[in-house]
């Protein structure tokens, strides 16, 4: 794992030399993600003489859920929530081979969030092996590993419109969660906004879970999604509004109450005077299904933009293998595709093989199984699409929603580089505004700028805007806008929580604020004329913080 | 006139020169302040530095200067909680005196008074009524856009492949769309600074470390926003985020500065915890994010602003973990150095390089500023 540091080598001891975060606990092969990809891999990982440790965040904290993360929850969590041991009890019973991992000896870990993935590279060499950084409601722990089987599942990708800040506007994978997961989902009419297949299944789920499906709003002009799976959902009483998006959602104190559906032209400006009113208590987010990659793109997963996968994914083998090799994707984080979110057996299938290469690198011989199936045709423009949603609902919207909701960023503001109004600043000419133009957008310069993506949500609700607004704004392609990075931790957590992994007496023992090197802090009304030659620091002078 | 890096010692040159009308081309490898100087503190208090009266000079004039905004705040409060961290601060106490600039000792009611989200756990505190903090990402654009504006030029995806020289001159630089002639050359780029260098024999020593930083959800603004102590540094956004760093660096081989992106560790555990320490009445409040920079630095841990000897028009600048503080200044004096050939504000020979003529071959070996070994994945 780690070469021993080198005993006749001399390292700084104001550095992390000597220093390896303290790990409270060890796995061989650790599953983040008990849906059927990761239960499946860990079934199929379990019995062959090797740790196996499966860590899922349900049931999650409610303050956690309010603040949209890990899914967008639109404030429709039931009073269920809040009593954790029924949802636990909930949770297994809505996936019985929990139980049947347990039995198989998997060390099942509920109510756990993995926060980051911190592998041991050339320059975080200070990690010892690989490690996971651990949540639960309030302990924080780091776990060594020596195998990752990431199935984090998806999220639902945000759409601005005047008035989705209101509680009851949410994501359709969250509403799915809540009902079939918690069975806590406070929604009666729905309208759902989308229509690929993705989102339809979910819908049905929702209908068995007693939530009318009043409408079917889509952009396009025509749903894209199974006309069966279109059928079954107009029988049960749905109307279907394609060519239009929302216009507004009405809301009292409670939440939504009803929406505006428009019309729009074939360049997604409303039609004047063609509008519909309907009466809902919920919106569901369902333009875009988006791969949950942030543990392992911020482990430093290599990621690119697959429309087959629905956008930006990591990029794997066949053995379902990152571009680290100990880091394996399965499930919906891999991507999603039709013939994917029809049946999980591809999810599943995934898990397995992950499941058969992790223990191959561990040297567990199984039998092979075949490779998971791959995308099918015909492919959908997934670029052209977000685009179209987003040009049509948030462009062209009357009131300037804001995008970023924790941060209070509108479209223009985004596409226009502005600073956060609280800085109250304004140009002093229009060549001062004029230069603020980028050929070349990046979110990540966006996001340092605008502020957008950067409050407790994470920008999980916007990340997916910007990056399609940049693209419109310059032209471009979103597939050819960059992925805005990740960081850990990526479940916001307390500082007292985050602060639980302890300093060891090493790092107590030398800390600076800086890097401790006494010369630096020499006031240069003492340093003149002197030559510098090669210091080893005596005792420890440690620089004063005022400098950093 | 070419300008290699983007990061906010390189801007500020350019913008520095533009001002005189100089004809100026920045060139960088990645996107502006990709970096340390986009992901820094954001500190600007050097009272070590020769540049820092300067320093302290200009921050207060660069919204205006740049023509936009900084997020420049004055003032530095540090709070002890250790008798050691109070011995730190009574040196800084000494240091100012040298300037006869005002600091005020706060005894930890007047600490909790100022700083409300302070706990019990306070043995003392200072009001330094110098320094301050800016925002480095609104820092850098605007350096960008000024620069802009004065009709400089910035190509970003441009990294400088080699340097073409004639004789004791600097001909051009080579990028991936070819040879770019100048007249003048300035080398600012970070840890990278060393290696262009070398391509003209100018050698600087330099190795790289990487340290990181934490940031928080928005809190109400505290009064002064750049409050350190408890070993941490960081300020206070005008947002209201906490944006901290501090604890052990990693020293990494330059080679592969260029092929990782700068990783955040479980260190964000630690800097959280002291976070917490020292305010103690916030510790509930959620770490959002965290990062890493790689940080360039010289053996005695100051910058390099010089003009090699050898050479009739280059000038090389790399600040050795102080930069983002200093640019207004450092740019100033690249800017003297460029055009009169003489810092006209300051004494800036601790600055040179001829101070490393008797440094020793296997200095770094010495100072054990060595990467750990790795499995090297
Ligand atoms: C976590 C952290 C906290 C810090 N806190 C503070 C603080 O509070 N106060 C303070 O003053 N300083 C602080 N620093 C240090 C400060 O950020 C740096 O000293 C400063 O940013 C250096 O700026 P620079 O422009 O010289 O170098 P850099 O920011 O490294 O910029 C160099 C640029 O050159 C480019 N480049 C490299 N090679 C080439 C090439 N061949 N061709 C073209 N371009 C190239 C790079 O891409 C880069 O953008 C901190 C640093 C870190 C990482």
């Amino acid at each position: 794992m780690t070469k021993p540091l080198d005993p006749d080598t001399y390292y700084d001891p104001a550095s992390v030399a000597g220093k390896a975060p303290p790990v409270s606990d060890e796995t061989d092969i650790l599953i983040v993600g008990a849906g059927p990809a990761g239960l499946a891999a860990a079934l199929a990982a379990a019995g062959h003489g090797l740790r196996v440790t499966l860590v899922d965040e349900n049931p999650l904290p409610l303050e956690t859920m309010g603040e949209e993360v890990p899914l967008h929850f639109g404030g429709r969590m039931g009073a269920a929530v809040a009593n954790r041991n029924s949802v636990l009890q909930t949770l297994l019973d809505a996936r019985p081979q929990i139980a049947e991992a347990l039995d198989a000896g998997v060390d099942v870990r509920l109510g756990t969030a993995v926060w980051g993935l911190f592998p041991q590279q050339r320059t975080t060499a200070w990690i010892e092996g690989s490690i996971a950084g651990l949540a639960d409601e309030d302990k924080a722990s780091l776990l060594r590993f020596r195998q990752v089987i990431v199935a984090a599942g998806r999220r639902d990708m945000g759409l601005a419109f005047d008035g989705w800040h209101h509680p009851g506007v949410m994501g359709v994978s969250a509403a799915h969660r809540l009902a079939t997961v918690y069975d806590a989902l406070e929604c009666k009419r729905a309208v759902l906004l989308g229509s690929d297949t993705q989102a339809l299944v979910s819908a049905h789920a929702l209908i068995a879970k007693g939530v009318q499906i009043v409408a079917i709003v889509e952009q396009a002009d025509r749903v894209s999604a199974d006309p069966a799976l279109l059928d079954l959902l107009v029988a049960q009483g749905a109307q279907v509004l394609s060519g239009h998006v929302i216009g507004e959602a009405r809301a009292d104190a409670r939440g939504v109450q009803g929406i505006t559906a428009v019309a729009i032209d074939g360049a997604g400006r409303p039609l004047p005077g063609v509008a519909t009113e309907i009466e809902c208590d919920t919106v569901l987010l369902g333009v875009a299904a988006i791969a949950a990659i942030e543990l392992v793109e911020a482990a430093g997963c290599r990621t690119s933009f697959q429309a087959g996968r629905g956008g930006h994914v990591p990029d794997i083998d066949r053995a379902q293998r990152s571009s680290l090799p100990f880091i394996l994707v399965a499930g919906d984080c891999a991507g999603t595709w039709t013939a994917k979110s029809l049946d999980d057996a591809i999810a599943r299938h995934e898990g397995r093989v992950a499941a058969h290469t992790a223990l191959a690198a561990l040297g567990v011989v199984t039998p092979p199984p075949e490779p998971a199936p791959l995308p099918d045709g015909p492919v959908f423009d997934v670029a052209a699409i977000r685009a179209a949603w987003v040009r049509a609902s948030t462009v062209h919207a009357r009131n300037e929603p804001y995008v970023c909701l924790c941060e209070e960023v509108t479209a223009s503001e985004i596409i226009g580089q502005q600073p956060p109004r609280y800085l109250q600043w304004t140009p002093a000419d229009a060549a001062v505004q004029s230069a603020m133009t980028s050929s070349l957008p990046n979110p990540d310069v966006t996001k340092r700028l605008t502020r957008a993506c950067m409050g407790p949500c994470q920008g999980r609700r916007c990340r997916e805007q910007v990056a399609t607004l940049l693209g419109i704004s310059a032209g471009l392609s979103v597939d050819g806008i960059a992925l805005a990075s990740f960081r850990p931790p990526v479940r916001p957590l307390s500082m007292r929580q985050l602060g639980q992994v302890e300093e060891t007496p090493q790092m107590f023992g030398h800390w600076d604020a800086w890097f401790d090197m006494p010369s630096q802090w020499t006031p240069f009304w003492l340093c003149t004329g002197q030559q510098t030659v090669a210091r080893r620091p005596t005792g420890t002078t440690h620089t004063p913080p005022v400098e950093g | 006139m070419i300008v290699v890096g983007a990061g906010v010692t390189g801007l500020s040159a350019a913008w520095w020169l533009a001002r005189d009308g100089v004809d100026v081309l920045v060139l960088e490898a990645g996107l502006i302040g990709w970096g340390a100087s986009g992901r820094n503190g954001g500190g600007c208090s050097h009272h070590h530095s020769p540049l820092f009266v300067e320093e302290q000079r200009l921050w207060p004039l660069m919204d205006e200067l740049l023509g936009y905004p900084t997020e420049y705040r004055p003032d530095r409060i540090s709070i002890d909680l250790t008798e050691h961290q109070v011995s730190i601060d009574e040196k800084v106490v000494d240091e100012a005196a040298w300037y006869g600039l005002r600091v005020d000792r706060l005894d930890p009611q007047q600490v909790r008074d100022v700083v409300p989200i302070a706990g019990d756990n306070v043995l003392a505190g200072y009001y330094y009524h110098f320094g301050g903090h800016a925002n480095p990402h609104r820092t850098l654009q605007a350096y960008a856009w000024a620069l802009k504006n004065l009709g400089g030029r910035l190509l970003e995806h441009s990294p400088v492949l080699s340097i073409e020289r004639q004789g004791n001159r600097v001909t051009g630089v080579r990028t991936a769309q070819g040879l770019i002639s100048c007249d003048q050359l300035v080398i600012a780029a970070g840890p990278h600074t060393g290696e262009l260098a070398a391509q003209l024999g100018v050698e600087i020593p330099l190795v790289t470390a990487r340290a990181e930083m934490i940031v928080t959800e928005p809190l109400p603004l505290l009064e002064v926003g750049g409050v350190d102590g408890n070993g941490l540094y960081g300020r206070q956004t005008l947002r209201g985020n906490l944006a901290y760093g501090g604890g052990p660096h990693e020293w990494v081989d330059l080679r592969d500065v260029s092929r990782n992106r700068a990783q955040s560790t479980p260190l964000q555990c630690n800097i959280a915890r002291r976070l917490a320490e020292l305010f103690p009445k916030v510790a509930h409040k959620r770490v959002i994010r965290s990062w890493a920079g790689f940080i360039e630095n010289t053996p005695d841990g100051r910058p390099v602003i010089d003009r090699p000897a050898a050479l009739d028009n280059v000038t090389v600048a790399t600040m050795s973990g102080v930069g983002f503080g200093l640019s207004p200044a450092s740019g100033h004096a690249i800017r003297d150095l460029v055009v009169d050939g003489r810092c006209s504000f300051a004494d800036i020979s601790s600055f040179s390089l001829s101070r490393f003529a008797a440094l020793e071959a296997d200095w770094q070996n010495i100072q054990g500023w060595l990467p750990l070994p790795s499995p090297g994945v």
